[in-house]
């Protein structure tokens, strides 16, 4: 079972909702964590992990052999991305506007093109107290995630638990995190731009074809118009944690509810049963 | 004309709240936000849409039934896996158009992609450019690029001293867009491990463009001993921390409310923002 925990807006307490949801499930059956924010990772921070294996991501990039090269500008006219500028007498290449899709040296008909990685993040993997955990982390300076995203993703364990930690907002890193995934949690905050960015969350994952449910963050905070939104919606409010200091101050110093509050164990996985009842069900309407 | 780009790195520390602020406080200015996935910005401004316009932005690959001979040649040539069952996954395609290419039977062919809208509005505050990237598109570094021009451009018609930006979260396309060329970065961060690990992401990614920034601790009195710890990170690389802000309710209540804090109460966090902006002018102008 792989389930994402996204949000549209930033800060709500999805990497909060993801830890300990692992953590919580770790003695019942395998379970990964997969970090696919990978502008800005997190969950290392409250697991802390020991890393056994860390792999770069590369994007094949063009390499141009000018002695073979006619200058004919094919490549430059097939590129979508204008990484690729022929000249009379030489050609510029622009790495960061590639996205790596291959054509030009597939399509150059002097074969004068061929591919070099260019580092761009790197995926780690690890464990820690009995969670098996991957992350990806793009370079400073890279404005591509989704190519490192897809890293993480190759690496899911498809025999337990996956759960996947999904960056803010809702364009292609979030799409790229969320894909595939069984369910999705949505975590937002009642508050009016915890509300107008869920509704847009609602919309992506909808048209993923994800089923999802949603956890309200720092519950007390705002209004009620959430709430409001989550009925007639009919999407399933699935655990409310409450606007708590305690808990800010926990988060603030990188310990997870699981740890930090044990109480919350049991809240946990009765949200992972609800996400099972919801799977399950729909499956079945599915077959039908 | 100078501009400030408001980032985080970690979303949720109060980019949005801070913007809404300065812009009841900057006088001559006009308001961009560049946050197009989640933007948030209008829920405080209340802006009247004055001008619509589509955003179209790359291609996306369509095949043919009729013509497809089901060789597969392009399901095994796409990198992205945006073809399966001989149907293009628009979701996935990044409309690099290799296999419009190279298709022998000619049966695929590119279509232009509306990928958004973008508005110029008005507002109690002064004119504001913001935009709405359709659900699940890519090239939100070009619409912010978009936006920002628009915003430059109404800037230099009224002869407007400051563009206040409110930029996305994270480091990555669209945050690049927000912060090449800008005058100042100001980074709003919280006193949280992940607070400070994404700042420190962040700073890195305004120096790598060679922009300067300044640095606003908020909710500082969550975890202190965290906010000292980003000051003297700062204070290592050289980057001012201009301002701690308390945790107030009183920011909440006023996005509930639909107004700037500012504007919604005059107590310490207000006192904060207005000295903070102040702060902003200053160093902008030197």
């Amino acid at each position: 079972m792989i389930i994402s925990v996204a949000s549209g807006k930033g800060g709500t307490g999805k990497t909060l909702v993801a830890t300990s949801l692992a953590l919580s499930l770790k003695d019942r059956c395998r379970v990964q964590l997969l970090d696919c924010d990978v502008e800005e990772p997190n969950v290392h921070i409250f697991l802390r992990p020991a890393i056994t294996g860390s792999e770069a991501v590369c994007i094949p990039i063009p390499r141009m052999d000018e002695a073979k090269c006619t200058f004919c500008g094919k490549c430059a006219e097939i590129c979508a991305y204008h990484a690729i500028a022929v000249f009379p007498r030489n050609v510029l290449i622009f790495p960061h506007l590639c996205h790596g899709c291959g054509a030009c040296s597939y399509l150059c008909p002097e074969t004068a093109i061929s591919e070099e990685g260019k580092e761009i993040g790197v995926v780690e993997s690890g464990h820690a107290d009995g969670v098996d955990f991957v992350q990806g982390r793009l370079n400073v300076g890279e404005a591509m995630p989704t190519p490192v995203i897809r890293k993480v993703k190759d690496l899911v364990n498809y025999e337990g638990i996956s759960i996947i930690d999904v960056s803010p907002g809702t364009s292609c890193p979030v799409v790229e995190s969320i894909k595939g995934s069984d369910f999705c949690l949505l975590v937002t905050e009642p508050t009016p731009f915890g509300l107008n960015d869920l509704i847009l969350a609602v919309e992506t994952v909808k048209k993923l074809e994800v089923p999802c449910g949603v956890v309200v963050n720092r519950a007390g905070v705002g209004n009620e118009k959430v709430e409001e939104y989550c009925l007639k919606e009919n999407l399933p409010v699935l655990l409310t944690i409450p606007l708590d200091k305690e808990i800010a101050r926990l988060y603030s110093r990188g310990v997870t509810l699981a740890e930090g509050m044990p109480q919350w164990r049991g809240n946990f996985t009765e949200l992972y049963n609800r996400i099972q009842e919801l799977v399950d069900e729909r499956s079945r309407c599915l077959k039908r | 004309m100078k501009e400030v780009v408001v980032l985080s790195g970690k979303g949720g520390t109060g980019k949005t709240s801070i913007v809404g602020s300065f812009a009841a406080l900057a006088k001559s200015k006009v308001l961009v936000d560049c946050d197009v996935d989640a933007a948030d910005l209008h829920l405080l401004l209340q802006p009247v849409i004055r001008e619509k316009n589509e955003f179209w932005s790359g291609q996306v690959a369509e095949i043919n039934e009729d013509k497809c001979t089901q060789c597969g040649l392009c399901q095994e040539l796409c990198r992205f896996k945006a073809i399966v069952d001989f149907r293009v996954d628009l979701v996935s395609c990044e409309g690099c158009g290799f296999c419009a290419h190279i298709c022998p039977a000619g049966a695929i062919t590119m279509r232009e992609n509306l990928a958004g809208q973008w508005f110029i509005s008005d507002t109690r505050y002064g004119d504001m450019v913001h935009a709405r990237l359709g659900i699940a598109q890519e090239n939100s570094g070009k619409l912010v690029a978009l936006v920002r021009q628009k915003a430059r451009e109404l800037a230099e018609k009224q002869g407007a001293e400051h563009i206040i930006s409110d930029g996305p979260p994270g480091i990555g396309c669209p945050v690049i867009s927000s912060l090449s060329g800008a005058s100042l970065a100001l980074l709003v961060t919280e006193p949280t491990l992940s607070g400070i690990h994404d700042l420190e992401r962040v700073s890195d990614v305004c120096h790598h463009f060679g922009v300067p920034a300044m640095v606003c601790i908020n909710k500082y009195d969550i975890n202190e001993i965290n906010a000292d710890k980003i000051e003297s990170y700062c204070l290592n690389q050289g980057i001012e921390t201009v301002a701690r802000i308390p945790f107030d309710n009183a920011v909440t209540e006023a996005m509930v409310q639909g107004v700037p804090v500012v504007e919604y109460t005059q107590n310490g966090v207000s006192h904060k923002i207005e000295a903070l902006w102040e702060k902003i002018e200053q160093s902008l102008k030197k």
